[in-house]
């Protein structure tokens, strides 16, 4: 490192006299600008400073840091109706560390006990609390109100900021991403949520082709959308409490807008606007509508009844619009104090009115709502905070009921009442564990339901719980047939990954966060105001409708609020981003310019993207090599590069201002402004362990991105402590020789999922058709792709109500003893009735031998006279074990007894199997290529190489290749190759990997073939083979479907007992349907003996006595009907079809059969 | 007359490589192959093999022996690789009682590398070891009561880790000063101590004829303070088909001896050229009175590269050809044997085998004899 800085040119020096040579020199200026090396260091640096699930855990900071406090104090006050002396007041909040009591002890809770004792990693929620009790005045500091999930990771949680060697003793992976949730010892993950954005105008069509400006209002208390419409060339307000589109004048005089006028002038007096709203002033004229009152009443009849409310307190129907239009309507605009409280809202109004009018005179400005400056994304922390808002006041309604019950009553009692005393914790604790548990978001006060918000975080590999957390979910209908949200956008470019999303109904819907995107968190927005009108901008409150949209100067808008203009737009911007860089604004608060609408936007709201880019200043980098250098070293993080404004965060609407080159050759002197850290950027950290993506067909990185998430591997340096119910591991996972940096950054080689296989691509045998893989049987003796399936049973020993409980024996009762042969399957049980650890399982063998009790009649009568006596004595115990199930035997891992807060006795046992690859197992390389194992082959039988002796593990059919086109295997393949020879790892990182013409110059250096194609020799015949086939390293990722879980046969077995037909299904021991299509074919081809025989026979043949004189069915021989059994005849028919018969019967249909002869 | 026979026998022992592949790769058994062109069939008879096959050894060390195998065809070398890989039996562990094992490595897969340890004793002193019958199996027979010491090696593996110090804290996160902080942080191919059984103790009385593990610094497991590993492990004798720890090669394999020739002279800057082109140094300069000449300097040292023939000026030039019966032999041995002892332990394999057959077919053909 030190010499390379020596070689270093020194840096300019300012203010040297040879400055202005310098910058005249015109062989200078053309010179080409020289590389910064190791630029893509700036990426792990932003990572560890923003993380790849960062932005879960910011979200959730805030939210326990300042979003609560906000919620707490909107709601801070109870009264009593019952007493108005009375009042409570919630003056702080606060939340502890994860604690848990048992047993009057109170210890500290860490996730790994969570997860193995099924509890919930939460912390007690703590308030401050004011209140009057008789005629004084309590505080009382740290009363617990319920007990909050904690995100782990959070500020709040043990393992934030904790040491490596801390997080080994408490049993964490030091690379778990964190940011996920544990209830009751399940792994939840709120998923990114997807949404429009808030507060914000859109123009858009709506299904009718009317042109509409919609806005969707957001506070604290309501959330309402506002609709504005121009049908037949007039303007009309829609709003959901409105039955009846309002015309948009009348709203206008409703709130308080006297003349024509003024509701002109608000909108705009160029004639463009004059003329697109005549029709509406003359449409409010024919109402004959002049007067406020007059609107108001108008505006009264057209409220919806909503009937839920029971006996309302009877407002009269111009109270009630006027309470819309105050509270409802446009909810986010604040009312003024002044004479015209809704000025502030008819101006919105008049804007949007506006931006209709040039939507309809030019169609170009309707508004992309794909657009995803138009998107917000909803984190952990704002639906937590939500869901607590809202089970908070529940919390207090419940409270104030009691509290006013019980101040209702008279005497001592109530003079002694201490309110503490009615505080329940369970409604937030279960409230919030419920919906975290279930991922069902009710809120009924903003008529919100969501369901599927939270999922268990998959642990089948590292790569998959990342992806989890990278996850966006949006909310659009997932069978709807629409291409526009689904579709990759443009202004996707950099937040979000290309690659990595699912494929089927959900495709497109679901997305994965690009690896530097960063969600924002919400912003204070009084000091930002107060810096606009410190830059010039004068207060909206001052100008009316005309000096607004002046062409003079722009309009500025705050979070989407009209806050000012500013004459001087082009400086306004630069001085505010000026001000960004320097610090005094907080550097995710974007600003940028519209020159279409003539607006500067202000965006400090939480939920927006933003990523960093490198700041250039006069067609320069403004960071050097020698900050890179700092880096490396240790010297510089991040933040500081952000400080000395070498970087710069921009969200998706910044960077339509910005002219952002993708590396240093594009890189122009005059418009240029940001440029890409690194293009490999754009792509999640699921698509990024992709080598050379850049040379694939896209579909094939979608398809290694959903296959990645199912490869075994390593899950986390705790996976022989983690007690998911199932665990798939390799025994031999290896780093990958081909990586990318990403795969470095997201620490993969540190918990890989495959394995580096010696792969020929060549024909083989004829059991590598349709991509089958041919692997080779040394090399599976060796340890190739070897796998643990690692699965926990349970069973808990319950207590009944009636004082007995469940109990485990070992082997067998003493009444059972002499069945001899039963004996084996108990082989494996100790003393205690568990397994032993190390045991072997085969199939049937009972690992936990649990007998429940069943109540003999008699025995209730003698609890009830010895009440004293031992209750085993009473009751008959009837087992219930577990046993094992499966083809092959498994071992006892481990046996873990615990308890839970509602359980008292809990057992896990943790079975363990080897899995060595079999025919039919599954394997893919890492560019969506899967194959199943078609061939198991000697090593002796294998091709190897004229060379060295070499020999595949692992043969790949050259046929996957002309359709696929993933021509990144083969560079990773000829890569792999020259890494091996030069004893490095290569790089394909996406867009700047190794280049695989110097991959084949170290090839040819170390005398194999420039184009990976070695001379091999037939292992079956002796000879050389006439063709050159192209071999090789490629990684090569087991992934966890194998047949051992899927094979299934059947002769004989179960049948429902309803229908008496074969069970469905292998869990079951179904047997195989010959469905409509097979029995098409069967009466196509004629084959009515076999259809019959596969239909009833094999199937549900019963015998049927039916009465050839009335048609019913009868018993042997016997007619019940008839009372004869003179024409009773046996019929053979399947016995659904009986059933059918007798189900009409008992419905009173009556269903005859007529019988005849053949 | 002549050039047909150069013809016939260029067909029949050179493969050429070109740039799209191999030429001429096939091996032409039949006698009547080239009936067309000769007009006769090709003699055949066992003296002429004799006297053409043989063996010329071109390196021998501890490790690997090189030699040519002349005059053979394909089906012949390649059986001799394939029994050297598959069918020459060691001695490898293959039954385990694990007694304890507190290690992070799964039972299974801790018994699966140790099978993998090469063992140093020699097979040929052994027999194999009967398997059990169904019957046996479904009884409950334990296979390791059934061990004698002619068909059996056995070996203890008990090794506990402790700390150095035991009044030192339990570190977790040490990679570096594992040796140096507790006893047996590893557990190595080392520990692996013989039990004699039976008469085997004085069958190897001394320590350097004593049975053990053939490397060992192999690693096991891993193991920290507290962890314990004890288990008793059976040695069978076994052959590679089986399973690959048997196998008694790390790699057999054999390559067709290249025989470069140049269709014409290739002089000046051509020559320099071509010796540039190869990275493996197989052609040399000649200097015949002030022309530089392009000469193959070491045939044998050609990895079949093809760099040579890259250039379309040398692709019709440089003759990149290979004796189809002439087979440069590396056998390298894994050591249980010697690696020449492998070769002619081969070699018995092979005649066993082949005397095998031919007693079937003379069986054979003399019932079918009989029948008639």
């Amino acid at each position: 490192m030190s010499s390379s800085r020596k070689e270093m040119p020194p840096p300019p020096q300012e203010g040297d006299g040879n400055d202005f040579h310098e910058l005249y020199n015109e062989a200078k200026l053309s010179q080409p600008i020289k590389k910064i090396e190791e630029k893509w260091k700036l990426v792990p640096a932003f990572l560890r400073l923003r993380g790849l699930v960062k932005q879960h855990i910011d979200s959730f900071n805030h939210f326990l840091n300042v979003d609560i406090k906000q919620v707490i104090k909107a709601n801070e006050l109870i009264t009593s109706e019952a007493d108005p002396k009375f009042y409570m007041k919630f003056t702080y909040i606060s939340i502890e560390k994860p604690k848990i009591e048992e047993d009057c002890e109170s210890h500290q809770l860490y996730p790994n006990e969570c997860r193995i004792r099924d509890l919930t990693y939460a912390a007690t929620i703590t308030v401050d609390l004011e209140y009057t009790k008789g005629d004084r005045i309590y505080i009382k500091k740290g009363v617990s109100i319920g007990r909050m999930p904690m995100m782990l990771g959070a500020s709040n949680c043990w393992l934030n900021n904790m040491s490596n060697d801390m997080l080994a003793r408490n049993k964490e992976c030091p690379y778990d991403p964190r940011g996920y949730f544990i209830i009751k010892g399940v792994e939840k993950v709120l998923l990114i949520q997807e949404q429009m954005s808030k507060n914000r105008i859109i123009i858009e069509q709506d299904p009718k082709k009317n042109f509409c400006a919609q806005v969707t209002s957001s506070t604290y208390t309501t959330k309402s959308r506002t609709t504005i419409v121009h049908k037949n060339e007039k303007f009309y307000l829609k709003h959901n409490t409105l039955a009846e589109d309002i015309p948009i004048v009348v709203a206008f005089k409703a709130m308080g807008m006297q003349c024509d006028q003024e509701v002109a002038q608000i909108i705009g007096t160029e004639p463009m606007y004059l003329e697109g709203l005549a029709l509406s002033l003359q449409e409010c004229s024919q109402l004959n509508i002049l007067t406020q009152s007059q609107a108001l009443e108008y505006m009264g009849s057209k409220v919806k009844t909503v009937k839920a409310f029971g006996p309302s307190k009877s407002k009269t129907p111009s109270d009630e619009a006027r309470d819309i239009l105050r509270n409802v309507v446009l909810a986010h605009i604040p009312l003024s104090k002044h004479h015209m409280p809704y000025f502030q809202k008819c101006r919105y109004m008049g804007l949007m009115i506006r931006r209709v009018i040039e939507a309809v005179n030019d169609p170009t400005k309707l508004d992309d709502k794909d657009y995803y400056g138009n998107k917000r994304l909803e984190l952990a922390g704002q639906l937590i905070s939500l869901l607590f808002e809202d089970l908070f006041k529940r919390f207090q309604f419940d409270l104030q009921k009691q509290i006013d019950s019980a101040l209702s009553r008279t005497g001592a009692r109530r003079d002694n009442f201490d309110a503490i005393t009615c505080i329940r914790q369970d409604t937030i604790t279960s409230g919030l564990e419920m919906a975290i548990a279930s991922g069902n978001w009710v809120l009924k006060r903003f008529k919100m339901e969501r369901i599927g918000v939270t999922q268990p975080l998959s642990r089948l590999s590292y790569i998959a719980a990342i992806g989890m957390m990278t996850r966006i979910n949006s909310q659009f209908e997932k069978t709807r047939k629409i291409s526009g949200p689904r579709a990759l956008q443009p202004s996707h470019w950099g937040i979000l990954c290309p690659a990595d999303t699912p494929e089927g109904e959900s495709c497109g819907l679901v997305k994965n966060l690009a690896l530097t995107t960063h969600v924002t968190t919400d912003c204070p927005e009084a000091p930002l105001h107060r810096i606009c009108i410190d830059l010039g901008m004068e207060d909206a409150a001052l100008l009316g409708g005309d000096e607004l949209y002046s062409k003079e100067h722009v309009l500025i808008f705050l979070n989407g609020q009209p806050i000012g203009v500013h004459k001087q737009p082009q400086k306004f911007v630069r001085n505010f981003r000026f001000l960004r860089k320097r610090g005094r604004i907080q550097e995710f608060v974007s600003i940028y310019l519209n020159d279409q609408q003539n607006c500067i936007y202000i965006a400090s709201d939480g939920g927006r993207l933003v990523r960093p880019l490198l700041v250039v200043e006069k067609g320069k980098l403004k960071l050097q090599q020698r900050d890179i250098e700092d880096l490396s070293l240790g010297l510089k993080d991040f933040n500081d590069f952000l400080k000395e404004g070498l970087i710069e965060y921009l969200d998706v609407n910044e960077e339509n201002n910005a002219l952002i080159a993708l590396n240093e050759e594009l890189l122009s002197r005059e418009h240029t402004t940001h440029m890409e850290i690194d293009p490999f950027t754009i792509l999640g950290c699921v698509a990024g362990l992709i080598p050379y993506p850049h040379h694939n067909q896209s579909p094939r990185n979608t398809y290694q991105c959903a296959m990645g998430k199912q490869a075994i591997g390593t899950c986390g340096y705790n996976q022989l402590n983690r007690v998911d119910t199932l665990l798939y591991l390799m025994v031999y996972p290896q780093k990958p020789l081909v990586k990318t940096r990403t795969i470095e950054i997201n620490n993969f080689e540190k918990l890989p999922a495959g394995q580096n296989a010696s792969v020929a691509i060549m024909s083989y045998s004829g059991y590598d058709i349709e991509d089958a893989v041919i692997l080779n049987r040394s090399s599976l003796d060796r340890g190739f792709a070897r796998a643990l399936y690692v699965r926990r049973y349970q069973a808990d020993i319950k207590r009944y109500s009636n004082g007995s409980a469940d109990v485990i024996m070992p082997a067998t009762l003493p009444k059972e003893k002499h069945r001899q042969g039963m004996f084996k399957k108990f082989h494996a049980l100790d003393q205690s009735g568990v397994a032993r650890v190390g045991e072997a399982l085969n199939s049937g063998d009972i690992f936990i031998n649990k007998y429940a009790p069943v109540q003999l009649a008699d025995a209730a009568n003698q609890t009830l006279s010895k009440p004293n006596h031992q209750p085993s004595d009473n009751f008959e115990y009837k087992p219930r074990p577990e046993a094992y199930k499966g083809a092959n035997p498994a071992y006892v891992d481990r046996v873990i007894m615990t308890s839970t807060q509602e359980d008292p006795f809990l057992i896990k046992v943790i079975t363990r199997q080897t899995r060595v690859p079999e025919i039919g197992d599954k394997f893919s390389s890492r560019h969506g290529q899967k194959g199943v194992v078609g061939l198991i082959v000697p090593q002796e039988d294998m091709p190897f190489s004229e060379r060295n002796g070499w020999c595949p593990d692992l043969v790949m059919n050259p046929h996957g290749f002309p359709s696929r086109m993933t021509v990144g295997k083969m560079i990773e393949l000829i890569s792999g190759k020259a890494g091996v020879l030069t004893g490095a790892c290569k790089y394909g990182t996406a867009f700047s990997g190794d280049p695989v013409e110097e991959m084949g110059k170290l090839l040819v250096k170390n005398g194999y073939s420039y184009d990976g194609k070695d001379v091999l020799m037939s292992g079956i015949s002796g000879e050389i083979l006439p063709c050159f086939v192209f071999s090789g390293p490629i990684y090569y990722q087991r992934l966890k479907h194998m047949v051992q879980d899927k094979m299934h046969s059947r002769a004989r077995g179960p049948k429902s007992t309803l229908t008496r037909q074969p069970t469905e299904g292998r869990s079951r021991d179904g047997g195989l349907r010959l469905g409509e299509m097979e029995r098409d074919c069967l009466i196509g081809y004629g084959a009515a003996n076999l259809l019959l025989e596969r239909l009833m026979i094999s199937s549900d043949q019963f015998v049927v006595w039916v009465c050839g004189k009335c048609g019913f069915i009868g018993y042997e021989g016997m007619c019940s009907y008839c009372k004869s059994g003179e024409q009773v005849c046996s019929v053979k028919m399947p016995y659904a079809c009986k059933l059918l018969l007798q189900e009409l019967q008992s419905m009173n249909i009556r269903t005859q059969i007529k019988l005849a002869d053949v | 007359m002549e050039s047909k026979a150069k013809f016939v026998e260029d067909r029949k022992k050179r493969a050429v490589v070109k740039t799209h592949g191999i030429d001429n790769a096939a091996t032409f058994e039949h006698p009547a192959s080239f009936q067309a062109t000769t007009g006769r069939p090709d003699k055949t008879s066992l003296k002429d093999f004799i006297d053409e096959c043989d063996i010329e050894i071109l390196s021998l060390n501890d490790e690997e022996i090189v030699f040519d195998l002349v005059g053979a065809e394909p089906p012949l070398a390649n059986a001799l690789r394939r029994i050297l890989i598959a069918e020459i039996p060691t001695m490898a562990i293959e039954k385990v009682n694990m007694w304890q094992n507190t290690s992070i490595i799964p039972d299974e897969n801790l018994a699966h590398r140790i099978g993998l340890v090469p063992i140093k004793a020699d097979p040929r002193e052994f027999e194999e070891h009967t398997a059990l019958t169904q019957a046996e199996v479904e009884e409950g027979v334990d296979d390791t009561t059934r061990y004698t010491g002619d068909d059996c090696l056995k070996f203890k593996l008990h090794v506990r880790c402790t700390k150095k110090d035991p009044n030192a804290p339990m570190v977790i996160n040490n990679t570096f000063d594992e040796e140096r902080l507790y006893n047996n942080p590893n557990v190595y191919a080392s520990h692996l101590t013989w039990e004699p059984l039976g008469n085997q103790r004085t069958k190897y009385p001394t320590p350097e004829s004593e049975p053990k593990a053939l490397y060992p610094d192999i690693l096991i497991a891993k193991l920290r303070p507290g962890q314990e590993i004890e288990m008793e492990l059976f040695c069978e004798k076994g052959t590679g088909k089986t399973h690959a720890k048997w196998s008694p090669v790390s790699t057999a394999y054999y390559r067709l001896v290249p025989d470069i020739r140049f269709k014409r002279e290739i002089v000046g800057e051509d020559a320099k050229e071509l010796k540039r082109l190869c990275p493996v140094g197989v052609f040399d300069i000649e200097d015949i009175g002030g022309i530089k000449k392009a000469v193959v300097g070491d045939a044998r040292k050609c990895t079949t590269c093809r760099e040579c023939i890259r250039p379309a000026k040398f692709a019709d030039v440089v003759d990149l050809g290979k004796w189809k019966d002439r087979f440069e032999f590396h056998v390298e041995t894994v050591g249980h044997y010697r690696p020449e002892e492998l070769v002619v332990e081969a070699l018995k394999k092979l005649k066993e085998k082949t005397v095998h057959w031919l007693e079937v077919i003379q069986q054979e053909s003399a019932s079918g004899a009989e029948e008639k």
